[in-house]
């Protein structure tokens, strides 16, 4: 590399061609521009004129300069510049690389690899052996021996960071026993923490030759889990700023439908910093329901296995076993359980165990409640299970008020009076005592006490100094109401009333609920140590594994896990994970262990901002193309005047139009396709929206303007009809284009079928077919009453090209029973401009019988989708703008009376599709009127 | 009438407000064979009071004039002077070159030749002369000068740089007015001068130009095509050509003046960055004395 002054070139002998810019000085000036061109009419006047002097035209010097400087930006650019270069000490010998690639080395992964793989590649170039360790200590690597560089790039680039910490070799001199005896260059490439060994292994490595350390390249931040009577997140950071911002971190679990997001995000608290470490409080404050959910917590943006925290039964659900006894059998008697308000309250948050109390000791519960409960036979074994750490909470009742030998009972938090005390009873002085506020840093600090809860009875306590200490909630008069006492790890509380509401109504007021939620989350959830103990389950299999990246990964094939090798955290062979022994399940970490930050004395640390120098290739190249670009605009002034240029300049700046402009263009030809707009809401018929405002009838718009206007005229008449006669007002017929408009807010839909009526699109026909399903119906009018079956136009061709896609159900002529007959008018035909054409409807059903007594069947419990006829009705109903009837029907006044039988047939389907069965259902009244009967003569 | 000819009317009207309704020289109006533009001293169709004469047989009775017949036992009829206007043929040229023009801000010389041409006719028509543009009927009253607008918008333009008028169109003891740049070869004014003179007919030659075609501007390297694209001139050095070009210029105004006064014609000459009513006061100064 060539260095002049602040800049470097990687390929010097390129500049030589500097030397060839005066030639082309040369050339360039001798190629003139082209010659303008002028129309000029007065040509002919100029032909035969021979130019008197001609003159050498000259490119202008500062075009020239332009394009000199263009060429000459070119092979500056390829000569590959380096504003302030590293020079990189020609290094000798044989090169050892060693690569972090515990978690902390996931964040920035790709970037440490590729360090790597550079110094490896330069190490191939200069012909020096090499040899890589990985420090994840996955395989004992035994002594390095020394390889072809390029021949270490595979299974550098194959490396992938790993869920535990980086783990050296346990002896570096075992490590270098192979290495030849010179110097051994180091290049090592660091997570930033410090770990076992890694003192020794620097030391080594500096006896031997010169180490290179190249730190991470951002800061680091790791969260853990914090165990305790409340379990938090702690959330730790390498090289932060004092005042800087923290993520938030994510709670992540299954919704209620079961897909895996983001549940909540928690803020993490105060930073405090030791060590140039920063780490920070995260409560996990969130209701028990949200949080039985979680599966994992991670730090916003960051994505390796440190910055996951697996949520385990620590942080889960409790199990709380429940002692009393049996419920009441009686449905009415269970509100007088006292374990029926402890069910219900706990239920939501924790898993329940019921049972005796040797049963439920047996199943390792975090939280024990015993209601009402005195000389117990397994009162050793929970005292053993108390002090291991367990919280038992305890409830008064009768059975202890009266059990005289109350003061040598064991397992009690403050020493119990016998027979307790009756405040606001019949024989008894005072009111019913309301509750004290709690203590302000107390375990119910925060939680209000409702006025109305009142206590009418309690269990007192033996006076003793250290019972207001013991003493958590206490009534208005001080005497208390809940005790707690530590005993051993666990503690003990007593809650001086029942768990039902003989005593108080505590147990009725929401206070109950999250006082007993306080409490149960005070309970340590019980160590993985000590369950390391347990003989049964001497292994723990893998479930889900975390790579070092923090992805969850099912365990294939990893052997299960010895206790005791669990409790030491992550390492080779037990990866970050869950495990699960049993039905218990826990969790391993990686992060949260403590860190500290690695010193390297004695090494050289490369400094991030230096390494590469800054390539000043792209820049050159740039500007070259810029100095193209004012050249040809140049160019273009000399030839064409300036007009051109500007034309130029402007359709260069065109070229590039705004990325709005395009997407409105797009919108545009996206619109101007025309029959299926994209935007829906800008598709909406108005007519659909007043549809859906009022009643509307609607008919199909065929495409044939004559028909069309029959069922405008039709469906207008029989709306002028349905107005005048019956509540139904509808408002004007609303045309639907099967293929545009959608039909969810239609009811009746008129379709006059003809022969050259293109069928909807498939679209369409979805958009039917679920409207027929969602109670809408179709009135085919094939309208050829008069003519079919005397050899005329037959449109049952059509009708069935048309409606096959439809799901037509079976059907049958109008049976003489059907409620259509009757829903309006009580008809015995379907008349429209002709008549004695059979009218189609729904089959019933096979085997519906007529009852008996009842005029007609109990038939199709809803509404046809269809109903297929000839008879024209649409011009029967058709009337004109005064309101007078369009099309003459058969002669005189027995047309006349057939048009009135028509209306009726109309208003009796829309009755019928408005209010389906209703009139089936009519078939109860007489039934019901003659009970009202008989009642009524009972009566008096 | 479509907007283009109303506009170009409308330029026309304010071109020409400013001129008397023009009457033609009458130069020729001994001529019998050549109406002239006014009393042609014998009784016909006309205006003016002629002579009363007896009444004949065939004259009706609504032609004798009682007041003069009440002095006399005869019927007497008031004769008319009869009168006829001289008729105007109008000629702009449509070649390609007409539709130059030097500067975004000048005319093209071809509406500049347009405008006064319609200027000059409404002059004309004003004087309550026939004017009709070459071969067709030439025709008075203030409705022609619509036509007249319409007429010279719908020219099409040619295919070549220039284009000369049909010799054929000329009829006897017609005025013409020829409007042309007469940039192109120049053969066809002999012709058409020719012909005229043998029919009686004079007129005026206009030569529109636009400046740059009067002063050359040019310099330097410059590639000169015609506005068709037919000819091309290709100069290194167009500076240089500036007096030939100008010299050439001259000469062929000399040749056309030296025409046109042998035929008795008139010959100017117009620059599209002069006021258009210049060129209008000289052209009716020429037709009007």
């Amino acid at each position: 590399m060539l260095v002049l002054g602040p800049i470097g070139f990687a390929a010097p002998w390129l500049l030589a061609a500097l030397i060839a810019l005066p030639v082309l000085w040369l050339i360039l000036r001798a190629m003139p521009p082209a010659p303008r061109r002028v129309a000029f009419p007065g040509v002919a006047l100029l032909l035969g004129l021979a130019d008197r002097v001609p003159v050498a035209r000259r490119t202008p010097w500062w075009l020239l300069l332009l394009r000199l400087a263009a060429i000459a930006a070119l092979i500056l650019a390829f000569a590959g510049p380096v504003w302030k270069p590293v020079l990189q000490v020609p290094a000798s010998g044989p090169l050892l690389v060693v690569l972090d690639a515990g978690w902390a080395a996931a964040p920035d992964w790709a970037g440490r690899q590729g360090r790597a793989e550079r110094a490896l590649a330069e190490a191939a170039a200069q012909g020096r052996p090499a040899a890589l360790l990985l420090a994840d200590g996955r395989a004992d690597p035994g002594p390095l021996v020394l390889a072809p560089a390029d021949t270490l790039l595979a299974g550098l680039r194959a490396a992938q960071p790993v869920s535990w910490a980086t783990t050296y070799p346990d002896e570096p001199d075992a490590l270098l026993a192979d290495m030849p005896d010179g110097p051994l260059a180091t290049l090592w490439i660091a997570d930033g923490l410090d770990h076992p060994g890694r003192a020794a292994l620097l030391a080594a490595l500096a006896a031997r030759g010169p180490v290179t350390v190249v730190p991470p390249s951002r800061p680091l931040r790791m969260l853990g889990l914090v165990e305790g009577e409340a379990p938090a997140l702690m959330l730790a950071a390498t090289g932060e700023a004092a005042g800087q911002d923290a993520p938030a971190i994510l709670a992540i679990g299954p919704d209620p439908q079961g897909v895996s997001r983001e549940l909540a995000r928690l803020a993490p608290g105060a930073a405090t910093g030791a060590g140039g470490i920063t780490t920070r409080p995260v409560a996990i404050d969130l209701p028990p329901e949200l949080r039985n959910r979680i599966t994992r917590f991670q730090v916003e943006g960051d994505s390796h296995a440190g910055a996951v925290v697996l949520a385990d039964d620590r942080v889960r659900r409790r199990k709380v076993g429940l002692v009393g006894d049996a419920d009441r059998q009686a449905e009415g008697q269970q509100l007088l359980s006292p374990l029926h308000y402890l069910r219900r309250a706990l239920a939501p948050g924790a898993d329940l165990v019921e049972g005796g109390l040797g049963d439920v000791l047996d199943t390792a519960p975090d939280v024990v409640i015993l209601v009402d409960q005195v000389e117990m036979a397994e009162a050793g074994e929970l005292a053993d299970w108390v002090e291991a750490g367990g919280l038992l909470i305890r409830f008064a009742g009768p059975r202890m008020a009266g059990f005289d030998r109350l003061i040598d009972e064991p397992l009690l938090p403050v020493i119990l009076r016998q027979g307790g005390r009756d405040i606001g009873g019949a024989l008894s002085w005072g009111d019913p005592r309301g509750l004290a506020p709690f203590a302000g840093d107390g375990i119910f600090a925060g939680l209000t006490a409702p006025a109305d809860v009142a206590v009418r009875a309690q269990l007192m306590a033996q006076p003793a100094p250290e019972l207001a200490g013991r003493t958590i909630a206490a009534l208005s008069d001080n005497t208390p109401l809940i005790t707690r006492d530590r005993r051993g790890e666990g503690q003990i509380v007593l809650v001086h009333v029942t768990a039902n509401a003989e005593w108080s109504n505590l147990p009725l007021s929401g206070l109950f609920v999250e006082m007993l939620d306080r409490l149960v989350a005070t309970a340590r959830l019980t160590e993985t140590a000590e369950r390391a103990d347990d003989r049964e389950q001497p292994f723990w299999t893998p479930q889900t594994v975390l790579d070092g990246f923090g992805r969850a990964a099912p365990a294939e094939d990893l052997a299960p896990v010895p206790a005791a090798d669990l409790a030491q955290g992550p390492g080779p062979g037990r990866p970050a994970g869950i495990y699960a022994a049993g039905e218990r399940r826990v969790a391993l970490n990686a992060g949260g262990g403590p860190v500290a930050l690695a010193e390297w004395s004695g090494a050289r640390v490369e400094r991030r901002a230096e390494t590469p120098g800054r390539d000043l290739k792209g820049w050159l190249l740039a500007a070259a193309a810029l100095i193209l670009v004012l050249d040809s605009l140049g160019s273009a002034a000399v030839a064409r005047g300036g007009r051109v240029a500007a034309a130029l300049l402007l359709g260069a700046l065109l070229l590039v139009p705004p990325p709005a402009a395009w997407a409105q263009q797009g919108g545009g030809a996206q619109q101007g396709q025309g029959a299926q707009p994209a935007d829906g809401e800008a598709a909406i018929n108005p007519e659909l929206i007043r549809a859906a405002d009022e009643v509307a009838l609607a008919y199909v718009l065929t495409g044939d303007e004559a028909v069309d206007e029959v069922s405008q005229e039709g469906l207008t008449g029989l709306s002028l009809a349905l107005r005048q006669r019956t509540s139904v007002e509808p408002g004007r017929p609303v045309a639907i284009d099967l293929d545009r408009d959608d039909l969810a807010v239609l009811t009746l839909l008129y379709w006059p079928v003809t022969e050259d009526q293109p069928a909807p699109s498939p679209q369409a026909y979805l958009r039917l077919n679920h409207f027929l399903r969602s109670g809408g119906m179709i009135l085919f009018d094939t309208r050829d009453g008069d003519l079919a079956g005397v050899g005329g136009p037959d449109m049952s061709a059509a009708l069935r090209r048309l409606a096959a896609p439809l799901e037509v159900p079976p059907l049958a002529p109008i049976p003489e029973d059907h409620v259509l007959t009757r829903t309006f008018y009580l008809l015995d035909a379907f008349p429209g401009r002709w008549q004695g054409n059979p009218v189609w409807i729904e089959a019933p059903p096979a085997g519906a019988a007529a009852a008996e007594g009842v005029p007609f069947r109990q038939l199709n419990d809803g509404v046809s989708p269809v109903l297929i006829g000839g008879n024209s009705w649409a011009e029967a109903w058709a009337i004109d703008a005064n309101g007078y009837p369009v099309y003459p029907i058969g002669r005189g006044w027995e047309g006349e009376r057939q048009r009135e039988l028509a209306f009726r047939f109309g208003i009796n389907v829309v009755m019928y599709v408005l209010t389906g069965n209703y009139k089936s259902d009519q078939v109860h009244v007489p039934a019901l009127l003659d009970r009202l009967r008989v009642e009524e003569e009972l009566g008096p | 009438m479509t907007p283009g000819a109303a506009d170009l009317r409308a330029r026309a009207e304010s071109a020409s407000a400013h001129l008397p309704g023009l009457i033609l020289s009458a130069e020729r109006l001994a001529a019998v064979v050549a109406p002239g533009a006014h009393g042609l001293r014998r009784a016909g169709p006309g205006e003016d009071f002629w002579q009363y004469r007896p009444a004949s047989q065939g004259d009706s009775a609504r032609s004798i004039d009682w007041r003069r017949s009440a002095r006399s036992d005869a019927q007497f009829v008031r004769d008319r002077e009869a009168q006829t206007a001289q008729a105007v043929g109008l000629w702009v040229s449509a070649g390609q070159g007409m539709g130059y023009a030097g500067a975004p801000d000048r005319p093209a010389k071809g509406a500049r030749a347009q405008l006064l041409a319609l200027a000059l006719g409404m002059v004309l028509l004003r004087g309550g002369e026939k004017v009709g543009l070459l071969g067709q009927p030439p025709r008075a009253g203030r409705a022609q000068a619509e036509r007249l607008a319409q007429g010279l918008l719908a020219a099409q333009a040619g295919a070549g740089d220039g284009d000369a008028p049909e010799a054929q169109a000329l009829r006897p003891h017609q005025r013409l007015v020829i409007l042309s740049d007469f940039l192109t070869d120049p053969d066809w004014v002999a012709v058409l001068l020719a012909r005229a003179a043998s029919m009686g007919v004079t007129g005026v030659l206009m030569q529109v130009l636009d400046p740059d075609e009067e002063n050359f501007p040019y310099a330097g390297a410059v590639d000169f095509r015609s506005v068709s694209g037919a000819l091309r001139h290709d100069s290194r050095d167009a500076a240089g050509l500036r007096q030939a070009y100008l010299d050439r210029l001259a000469a062929r105004r000399d040749w056309l003046r030296d025409r046109a006064q042998g035929a008795g014609w008139h010959f100017g000459h117009h620059a599209t960055d002069h006021a258009p009513a210049v060129a209008l006061g000289w052209l009716h100064r020429v037709l009007g004395g």
